[in-house]
């Protein structure tokens, strides 16, 4: 059996980590209520702009938006968006794992896929199994629309200039604190939604300028809408993230320093029970 | 004129401004235009510019950066990058933007990637601070 002196040691070192595990969750509760309110508020923003671009690609006629435009896809760029920091349970790991497995299964139809990574940790694990196109870290943990907004113009830039055809996302997306949805959305080129059945006459809008202009200024901004409500989402999922798997840790040290516990005390009454019987045959000897 | 319109304008981090007003104007791609209630459904994109609404009896002004403007059974949702009042304006960060832009436009010429990104930081100062003078003004 162990000493008592080594059993102690591990009490305390499993308190300590209990401690830490306890305090990264009591922060990232809070961080989630604040990542939360943040996808909350951008909701109302992208809902609105996802309902004016429907309306206007349904009174589109003519040529199309090089957005728009379908080209033979033959060169695939998936953008994984994950957290910066780890100890959050499986959701980087799962989420990389699913884009691994997807390119895997994307590779005979494409000639070309590359990764582009949003955060520290997909950058990690993508940058020894392939080459990653582009990396940004460091912007994931305070999401900005400035962000958003730089990273939505590169990837129009590459898609208009011919670097890809397609454009994915991939993405953790925040359903409750305790679930995260693996999400992949396309996002290049933009595929107008199945148009839901309306039995009212659609409502006849004056457009100034035309409706192609118009489209023209607002297919860009909702790519950047949508990275920055998938980065906001990712956020929140992380925190819900963290925030489970520190609880889970937390459980877990408590278990162990119980069981630790429950090990030092019967050491010592071993050890009692040794000494006690040292002392017994000691004085029998004498008396004798 | 008992009629009023439910002006809403939203950014991506929140809902700015939820109001009812008798009159809006605003900047749109091709020049200023006001809405009063009763207006046909509209559907325009808005330039870097000011927006005002009338809001009992009180004139407000804000700075718009791009957005859009709907205006459908006197409903009216705008939706921009950001909106700010009068009131939040920092006038000398607004100015130091102007000198920056207006430095670094003279070094660049049309055809620059960055020509672009300046001018319209120089139109977002310029409109800051007009909309900032309202203010003092009031």
């Amino acid at each position: 059996m162990a000493s008592l002196k080594s059993i102690k040691k591990r009490i305390v070192s499993v308190k300590n980590t209990r401690q830490i595990t306890k305090a990264m969750k009591m922060v990232s509760a809070a961080k989630l209520r604040r990542a939360q309110e943040n996808v909350v508020a951008a909701r109302p923003y992208a809902k609105k702009l996802g309902e004016v671009l429907q309306s206007l690609a349904g009174n589109l006629e003519g040529d199309l938006h090089p957005l728009l435009e379908k080209r033979e896809a033959k060169k695939l760029l998936l953008i994984v968006v994950t957290s910066d920091r780890g100890l959050c349970g499986g959701f980087n790991t799962n989420l990389c794992k699913a884009g691994e497995r997807y390119i895997k299964e994307k590779q005979g139809a494409f000639e070309q896929i590359s990764v582009m990574t949003v955060g520290r940790k997909g950058y990690e694990y993508f940058k020894n199994r392939l080459t990653v196109y582009k990396n940004f870290t460091g912007v994931i943990s305070k999401p900005t629309y400035q962000v958003a907004a730089k990273l939505g113009q590169e990837v129009i830039d590459g898609f208009q200039e011919g670097e890809y055809d397609q454009v994915e996302l991939l993405y953790n997306s925040f359903r409750t604190v305790m679930t995260q949805d693996i999400t992949f959305q396309q996002l290049l080129p933009v595929v107008p939604e199945e148009k839901a059945v309306v039995d009212e006459a659609p409502v006849e809008y004056i457009y100034e300028p035309s409706v192609g202009e118009l489209l023209a200024e607002i297919l860009p901004k909702n790519i950047e809408v949508q990275l920055f409500k998938s980065m906001l989402e990712s956020v929140a999922g992380e925190h819900g993230a963290r925030m489970t798997a520190m609880d889970s840790a937390s459980k877990n040290a408590s278990e162990m320093i119980g069981k630790l516990t429950l090990q030092y005390n019967r050491a010592r009454q071993a050890a009692i029970t040794t000494e006690l019987m040292e002392i017994i045959s000691g004085s029998e000897s004498i008396k004798g | 004129m008992a009629e009023k319109m439910k002006l809403e304008i939203v950014t991506p981090y929140k809902k700015v401004v939820e109001v009812e007003v008798d009159e809006v104007t605003a900047t749109g791609k091709l020049g200023e235009f006001g809405v009063l209630p009763g207006h046909a459904p509209f559907l325009t994109s808005l330039r870097i510019g000011e927006l005002c609404y009338k809001s009992e009896g009180a004139l407000v002004s804000m700075a718009l950066n791009w957005g859009y403007f709907e205006i459908k059974d006197d409903t009216i949702i705008v939706l921009v990058e950001t909106a700010e009042y009068a009131d939040d304006i920092d006038i000398e960060r607004a100015r130091a933007a102007q000198g920056r832009a207006e430095e670094a436009l003279k070094k660049l010429t049309p055809e620059d990637k960055q020509f672009k990104i300046y001018e319209a930081a120089l139109e977002r100062s310029i409109i800051r601070m007009q909309v900032a003078g309202k203010a003092v003004r009031k």
